[in-house]
């Protein structure tokens, strides 16, 4: 068993904080599909479609017969270790400082051997289960895993080092009036969360689940995304022990472009959904990319909920999915930002909710906000970068990958007329 | 010497007070809530554009915004749906000799805090005129609550049923406007109408009748606990905005020491 990880003792002010160090981020372009299957959380590798080999690692050509149609396919994940060692020196900075490392090869059942990262609860020459996960450097690399799940295996210093687990961290939930935020705190309580801030905008406004928080003991600050001045607070206040930001900032209104026929609505989408994006990522970003590798509750993760509408336009929310399609095109930007230094940003994609109001001419299914706290927690602890809670987010995912163009087509159908 | 060369010498002497009845534009400063469907009043923001720095060395500045109805606010006839085919209706056509006239301040401020529906009504109108001499034509009517020293969520005060603030009745705007022929009527709360207006006939009377009948609102006042019943000037003048149903203003009165 993985010996359990303790709260962290209180920073030591009289040193200085540890500057992020990556493991190393080249990859083919081939190889880059096992980030993307690593970034949901699949574990897939290349099966040539003319002989059926599977093979690793990635290549353009098949390694058996030539052929350059390697589709990727999601894999069993069983395999054996059949050899192992431990590395106790490295050149590069990153695995310096976390010497000693263990790594091995696994055959997998697949077909072929693979050479992995090994979780500290794996026997010699034991069965395993082979997964894939972002490392530091936002690349995905193959973890082999006891075959049974082992007592606080998601403590081991590798499982911490390839996820956000919320657990001994400091999370910010940026707006406490968000419909999924008591969800949300509940959740990240129980996944061990040290601390709970909640930003309040409006506190002259009261809201009921207000006291729901209280009760949770999440400890409510102020803060309007819309207000620059007040999130820079905050964060002047906070920041330096922000570990994983959650933005549940969102201003929704139904409506597109005529039938609107003003842009008052769209202003205030833009002013929460995209500038209070960028408000808190301005304010709040760069201490938390500064302690990406400060120990224990390093800073890990910056999630954005958006809606799936951002992917393709979801009437009758049109403008509000276009300003969804902006959040996601800034996070895209800030995961480019945080590369370097280690900090993930997650995005949790979903469709209409079950708790906000304005879903409700809509029919089911809807997104629940504990189904939708579940999504995010799990996404923490797996390290992942897109995460698609909910059927109708699936549904939009997989018909988006299939042809944007009949996907869009759908979604604009103008109606039997004359 | 001339009246207004003995005017500046009585303000710079002190012998003329100037009181500021205006809060500071701050982001947090409360404004109206309506029903989520219907537009909303922007609150007040402010946007760095440089702070001598690389975005411009030597000088710091800000982009703001905000509603015509953001903050201690001036309403133009042309606000309400009553006035909007009046001549000179929007604050830019106002005649500004109208933006300084006399007030008249009613201080409700014992009933305002004991009951938060706290109505203005004739009689007690009556009553003020009573112990400090009739409205005069022209002038502005100041309800005096002390709401302005209410912070955070009991400004608004808002429940389940909507806020709660006081404000007059329909008979008595009717009252100052047709008896007394007010020149506009002010309030420290978020609106010249009670919390509960929308359920007077007619809905929201002090903006329905006011704007109506080419009266003037001022709204979110601080202080009026400062000034007398009745002797002071009250100087008014909102921006000059294209067809503006309103504006944010500094809103200042010169009361006379005596």
């Amino acid at each position: 068993m993985t010996h359990p990880l303790s709260p962290p003792p209180k920073k030591n002010p009289q040193k200085r904080s540890v500057s992020p160090t990556r493991p190393p981020e080249v990859r083919s372009r081939a190889a880059l599909h096992l980030t993307a299957a690593a970034a949901e959380g699949r574990f897939a590798l290349q099966r040539c479609a003319d002989c059926g080999k599977v093979q690793y690692p990635p290549r353009d050509a098949c390694s058996a017969c030539l052929s350059t149609d390697l589709p990727w396919q999601d894999m069993a994940p069983g395999g054996t270790l059949i050899a192992e060692t431990t590395v106790q020196t490295s050149p590069r900075l990153y695995f310096r400082e976390r010497m000693p490392w263990r790594a091995g090869t696994v055959q997998l059942d697949a077909g072929p051997t693979v050479l992995a990262h090994i979780h500290g609860d794996v026997k010699r020459h034991a069965r395993v289960r082979v997964t894939v996960r972002l490392d530091q450097a936002g690349q995905g690399v193959l973890v082999a895993l006891p075959e049974t799940d082992t007592p606080n295996m998601e403590d081991d210093p590798l499982m911490r080092a390839l996820s956000a687990d919320p657990k001994h961290r400091r999370v910010l939930i940026t707006d406490a009036r968000s419909a999924q935020a008591p969800a949300l705190a509940r959740a990240l309580q129980k996944a061990g969360a040290a601390i709970i801030f909640a930003g309040e905008p409006e506190s002259w406004r009261p809201y009921p689940q207000r006291a729901e928080l209280e009760a949770l003991g999440v400890q409510i600050l102020p803060m309007d995304v819309t207000d620059t001045a007040s999130v820079q607070k905050l964060a002047g206040e906070i920041g330096g022990k922000t570990d994983i930001l959650i933005n549940t900032a969102r201003f929704l209104r139904p409506g597109g472009v005529l039938d609107r026929g003003d842009t008052g609505f769209a202003r205030d989408e833009l002013e929460v959904n995209y500038l209070g994006l960028m408000r808190l990522a301005q304010a709040f970003g760069p201490a938390m990319c500064a302690r990406a590798s400060d120990g224990v509750n390093a800073a890990a993760a910056w999630v954005n909920l958006l809606s799936v509408g951002a992917l393709s336009n979801a009437r009758p929310f049109g403008a509000y999915s276009a300003s969804q399609a902006g959040a996601y095109s800034l996070s895209q930007s800030l995961r480019a930002e945080f590369r370097p230094s280690g900090l993930r940003v997650m995005n949790v994609f979903f469709g209409p909710t079950e708790e906000d109001d304005w879903y409700q001419p809509l029919p089911p299914p809807r997104v629940t906000a504990s189904a939708l706290a579940r999504s995010v927690v799990d996404g923490l602890q797996r390290g992942l970068e897109d995460v698609w809670c909910g059927d109708i987010a699936q549904d939009l995912r997989d018909r988006f990958r299939r042809d944007p163009k009949v996907l869009e087509r759908e979604m604009t159908l103008g109606g039997e007329g004359a | 010497m001339s009246t207004l060369a003995n005017l500046a010498t009585r303000i710079a002497s002190g012998e003329i007070r100037v009181v500021d009845l205006t809060h500071t534009l701050d982001p947090d400063f409360p404004v109206i809530i309506l029903p989520p469907e219907f537009g909303q009043c922007a609150r007040f923001r402010m946007e760095e554009i440089s702070a001598y720095d690389h975005r411009g060395p030597a000088w710091k500045w800000h982009n703001i915004s905000m509603s015509e109805h953001t903050g201690t606010h001036f309403d133009a006839p042309a606000h309400w749906i009553s006035g909007r085919d009046l001549p000179r209706a929007a604050v830019d056509e106002i005649d500004p000799a109208d933006f300084i006239g006399p007030v008249c301040v009613i201080d409700c401020s014992q009933g305002a805090a004991q009951d938060e529906d706290f109505e203005l009504t004739v009689p007690l109108i009556e009553g003020w005129e009573a112990a400090h001499g009739r409205i005069p034509a022209g002038a502005w009517v100041l309800m005096r609550t002390d709401w302005s020293k209410r912070r955070g969520a009991a400004y608004l005060n808002m429940r389940e049923d909507g806020p709660h603030s006081p404000g007059p009745t329909p008979e008595a705007i009717r009252f100052l406007i047709d008896q007394r022929d007010i020149r506009g009527f002010g309030v420290e709360t978020v609106g010249t109408d009670a919390g509960q207006g929308s359920h007077y006939t007619p809905p929201y009377p002090a903006h329905y009748y006011l704007h109506g009948a080419g009266r003037f609102g001022l709204q979110c006042l601080s202080d009026l606990d400062q000034l007398p019943a009745t002797g002071a000037v009250l100087i008014a003048a909102p921006l000059k905005i294209k067809n503006g149903t309103g504006s944010p203003l500094r809103v200042l009165a010169l009361v006379e020491e005596t």
